[in-house]
């Protein structure tokens, strides 16, 4: 059973459910469920931008416009339509999914540097709305996240929106996993290594391209519309914002393209280690610069592929 | 693998914070996030070395009651995300007793439900009016809001009767608020806002949108609402475009190097400030000439840099929780927040401030004062 | 009367345009020629424009008379781009070009973060050289600086041509950044090719930032945003084509400056960015791009 277990392509998965299950138990207060959950919801986002990247070679560095949205639907959807939570989540994944189906149709074609300024510049017009049309979005001071209530019951708590962030990871990963080993992700990773060959081999380049784009959409707005209810007050800069954006694509490279867990360590190292550097004062930038070139010339793959390896040739 | 990686970081953390929280019974704890990196550090640099200095003068008085006290400051870089994580931070792992900070309306309003929920006295230096109204019972602020600063420049206008007016805006939300209540109040004075252009925070050049208004026909006065090199940009353009009407800019210009930096342009603006800004130019009887000079010379000496309006707000801020703390009989944070709701007469560097339950920043207009620049420096318009 | 009203306000768009334009089409250039010699988007390019400006700023605060301050500055800027090369981008040769640009974002962080040590966090500025008064043109009001900034520019792209075709260095660096290969064959050293290039991006980064200071202004985080417009004015141009890069630049600036006067101010970076979009779609290689070239 263990070994099965060990040997399953969904081993990322079972490691992060243990994982999450095993650290309320671990950290000693709501802070740190608070940072966890942050990281979840920092590592979904990326995982959608993982399987652009490193599964279909695709860059994207308007992501975080995608988080945007479904941060926003559930804010204004409650506030302004009188649409309970539930449903404007599900409205603003359906939006983003439109948005990118809309921007990715003639975009998806650029390459490399050119794509990612196309989407760079998406995410700012994403942004640049939800900063200027105030009267919806509450402008660049943002608005406030009405409690999500459920069977009559608000839900609250820190506890609660770990345990709703970390599932949501969780399915987010099987399903990315899931992926992965399908037909359609052969598909992509031929995309990857070559578009040519792959349109030889028969595949419909344009159209897998534009479905990895939407799904990692679909992944970004879960995550924003998450993070909207464990903040409960969003601003267009820290759900949309191009810094945003950067940071999401740093997680991924970090982590380690391809690796279903890189995110989840990209996510970690970001959101945790801006926690840690606060003991340096002053020099946390300075440090947080450092630590970021350093990564990525020691372990150039990414965390989380560079150990793998490691591991893998001291167990050999 | 990254569990074991969360938990022994979390360890490591818990050590660390261990470290910490191995508090002497005689320190007092004053939180605080400000943003002084970032898109809002103008605002949030002189908070952080404001609050800093102030704690190490007291600590070198003796403290409070005899109590030291201990300041545990986060950067959280203008993003409201990072800041609500620091106010749990503060709330559950550092169990400060009050937390003075939130340089941004974004970043007050991301933090002010941690601190409700965890009872802990919040006092903000964020413009906006929404901070404080409705009344949150343990949210409290020290700037005047965007409100005050537009019906003082209305007043101005209304006396030097002048009635229509264009705006030019900062896209940031210091600028957006201001631009958004003047707007709002314009009506009650008479004042008619017959063209509106906006600049993003990082504009370097405004000519496009000055040329338009320059162009506009009727524009009798122009405000421009922003902090930051907006502002002197906008006044250097202004001069530029030899535009002939007079110019307001806002409260947010809070330091005397605006003047350096916007240039020949800046005679003959006139913005609302509050007493700080004027320094020595106070009338010698002014209430305030005291508490500014003082400050001023202090921050100056102990930074060498000139003294700014934002870092006023945290003088403000921390001197009323310092005063509630003084006069509180415990050190609890209950006990604390009741004593700044009593703060009276307060003179401070932004006003003379008296709180109440359905005021929690308690200052009337008195605490602007409209000033206008002349060769170089401030002068008091009556 | 009406239409020379419509001409003097698209003329003082234009003017504003072209002096925007042209620190974009600067820092464009600065990416373009790191990116030629070792197909690395240098997201660091931003912070030599403030280094520049911030060094001149605190030298020449420090008491050393202005021109020394800038030459100085310059001297600083090249040595951060110096470092950079070699103990950031040299360590991690022949990994991803996203690794790289992962790389170069965690330099600029590390130089935010250094500035606002060394320097600090509110904005300055530098007394322009021919005086703040403005020379009229055709009813258009124009900064004596704005002259000195585009003057600069065509004293920069005349000077780098000239380097690049008539020096045996600059067609070294040609010769690497078309095939490194070949060029490695005939005896080029390419890894001091590529030092160089980040040596001359850091001086034409901080030459930039002096001469517009006195219009834009400074302060520690002023790279930023320059990064992002220059990032997108050498897509607009077409990456690795150094005509293409002033000419992006100086579009993106264009369409600012008629997007804020004739459009929408709140809105003008979105026109910009709409513009860019459309350019792509039609060209997919930017303006002045070579054909498609595509491995198999």
């Amino acid at each position: 059973m263990l070994n099965r277990m060990l040997r399953s392509r969904y081993l990322p998965a079972f490691l992060m459910l243990a994982a999450m299950l095993a650290l309320p138990y671990v950290l000693p207060s709501t802070y740190y469920l608070r940072v966890a959950s942050m990281v979840f919801v920092f590592a979904l986002a990326a995982m959608g931008l993982n399987l652009l990247l490193g599964l279909a070679g695709q860059v994207s560095l308007g992501h975080a416009g995608f988080m945007g949205v479904g941060a926003y639907a559930v804010a204004i959807g409650p506030t302004h339509l009188g649409v309970p939570a539930i449903p404007s989540a599900l409205a603003g994944v359906a939006l983003s999914c439109l948005l990118a189906y809309l921007m990715g149709r003639p975009i998806l074609k650029l390459k490399g540097y050119y794509l990612a300024v196309a989407t760079l510049g998406c995410g700012l017009l994403i942004s640049m709305v939800l900063t200027n049309e105030a009267q919806w979005t509450g402008g660049p001071d943002g608005m406030g996240v009405p409690r999500l209530v459920l069977f009559d019951a608000p839900v609250r708590g820190v506890q609660t929106w770990y345990y709703v962030c970390g599932v949501a990871l969780v399915i987010g990963m099987v399903l990315a996993i899931n992926l992965t080993f399908s037909p359609t992700g052969r598909a992509l990773r031929a995309i990857r290594d070559s578009e040519v060959a792959a349109r030889v081999v028969g595949i419909d380049v344009a159209r897998q391209k534009l479905f990895v784009f939407v799904l990692s959409a679909a992944y970004a707005a879960v995550a924003g519309s998450l993070l909207a209810f464990v903040n409960g007050h969003i601003t267009p800069d820290s759900t949309s914002g191009f810094l945003r954006s950067i940071e999401l694509i740093t997680m991924v490279v970090l982590g380690g393209t391809g690796a279903v867990l890189g995110p989840v360590a990209g996510a970690a190292i970001l959101v945790i280690l801006p926690q840690a550097l606060t003991v340096f004062h002053d020099y946390e930038h300075m440090i947080l610069g450092l630590v970021m070139m350093a990564c990525m010339i020691a372990l150039r793959q990414g965390l989380v592929p560079a150990l793998t390896a490691r591991f893998r040739e001291r167990t050999a | 693998m990254v569990g074991r990686i969360l938990g022994s970081v979390a360890i490591a953390a818990t050590l660390v914070a261990g470290g910490w929280s191995g508090a002497r019974a005689e320190e007092i704890r004053i939180g605080s996030v400000v943003s002084s990196t970032g898109p809002a550090s103008l605002l949030g640099d002189p908070q952080k070395r404001t609050l800093e200095m102030l704690v190490e003068d007291i600590n070198a008085k003796g403290g409070i009651k005899g109590n030291k006290l201990k300041l545990v400051l986060y950067d959280d870089g203008g993003d409201a995300n990072a800041a609500r994580t620091f106010a749990t931070r503060l709330a559950e792992e550092d169990k400060v007793a009050v937390v003075i900070g939130g340089s941004t309306t974004g970043t007050t309003m991301a933090m002010a439900p941690v601190f409700e929920d965890a009872e802990i006295p919040f006092m903000s230096f964020a413009g906006a009016i929404q901070v404080i109204k409705p009344v949150r019972k343990w949210v409290f602020k020290t700037p005047h809001t965007d409100l005050m600063a537009c019906e003082k420049i209305f007043t101005d206008l209304n006396a030097r009767k002048l009635s229509k007016v264009a705006f030019l805006s900062g896209t940031d939300g210091f600028g957006k608020s201001m631009r958004d209540q003047c707007v709002a109040a314009a009506p009650k004075f008479g004042i008619e806002v017959v063209h509106e252009e906006t600049y993003g925070p990082r504009d370097a050049d405004m000519t496009p949108q000055l040329t338009n208004i320059k162009n506009k026909a009727g524009v009798q006065a122009i405000i421009i609402p922003g902090i930051g090199q907006g502002p002197a940009i906008g006044v250097r353009n202004y001069k530029q475009l030899a535009i002939a009407v007079p110019l307001y800019v806002s409260h947010g210009v809070a330091s005397k190097e605006f003047i350096a930096l916007a240039g020949e342009g800046a005679e003959g603006v006139r913005l609302p400030a509050a007493a700080l800004l004027l320094g020595e130019k106070l009338a010698a009887d002014d209430p305030q000439r005291p508490v500014v000079l003082d400050y001023t010379k202090a921050y100056e000496k102990k930074t060498g840099q000139p003294v700014s309006g934002f870092g006023g707000f945290a003088y403000d801020g921390f001197m009323i929780v310092a005063e509630a703390m003084k006069r509180a009989p415990s050190n609890k944070p209950a006990a604390i927040r009741d004593e700044i709701e009593k703060t009276k007469g307060f003179v401070g560097v932004d006003g003379i401030y008296n709180m109440s339950p359905q005021d929690h920043m308690g200052l009337d207009l008195s605490g602007f004062r409209m000033v206008e620049i002349r060769k170089g420096d401030w002068v008091a318009v009556p | 009367m009406r239409a020379s009203a419509m001409t003097t306000e698209l003329l003082q768009f234009t003017f504003s345009g072209l002096t925007v334009g042209a620190v974009y089409a600067s820092v464009a250039l600065g990416f373009t020629l790191i990116y030629n010699a070792s197909h690395v988007v240098n997201l660091a390019q931003g912070e030599f424009v403030m280094l520049g400006a911030m060094s001149t700023v605190f030298l020449a605060a420090a008491g050393l008379p202005l021109p020394v301050a800038m030459i100085l500055a310059v001297l600083i800027s090249m040595v951060a781009g110096l470092a950079l090369h070699r103990f950031a981008i040299a360590p991690a040769r022949g990994a991803d070009p996203i690794a790289l640009i992962i790389i170069t974002i965690g330099a600029s962080i590390f130089l935010r973060g250094l500035a606002q040590i060394v320097f600090d966090k509110r904005f300055h500025s530098l007394p322009p050289w021919f005086g703040a008064e403005p020379i009229v043109i055709g009813g258009a009001a124009v900064l004596p600086q704005s002259l000195v900034v585009l003057a600069g520019m065509l004293v920069v792209l005349v000077g780098l041509w000239l380097f690049m075709t008539r020096t045996l260095f600059g067609r070294a660096i040609l010769a690497a950044s078309n095939n490194p290969m070949a060029a490695t064959l005939v005896g080029i050293n390419v890894p001091v090719i590529v030092a160089a290039t980040f040596l001359i991006s850091s001086l034409l980064g901080a030459v930039v930032g002096i001469l517009v200071t006195p219009i834009t202004l400074t302060s520690y985080d002023a790279g930023t945003i320059l990064a992002l417009k220059g990032f997108a004015a050498v897509m607009l141009g077409g990456i690795g084509n150094p005509p293409g890069a002033v000419l992006g630049g100086l579009l993106l600036g264009l369409a600012e400056s008629f997007g804020a006067g004739l459009i929408s101010s709140q809105y003008k970076d979105a026109i910009a960015f709409v513009i860019l979009l459309a350019v792509l779609l039609l060209r997919p290689r930017g303006l002045l791009g070579g054909a498609a070239l595509e491995r198999v």
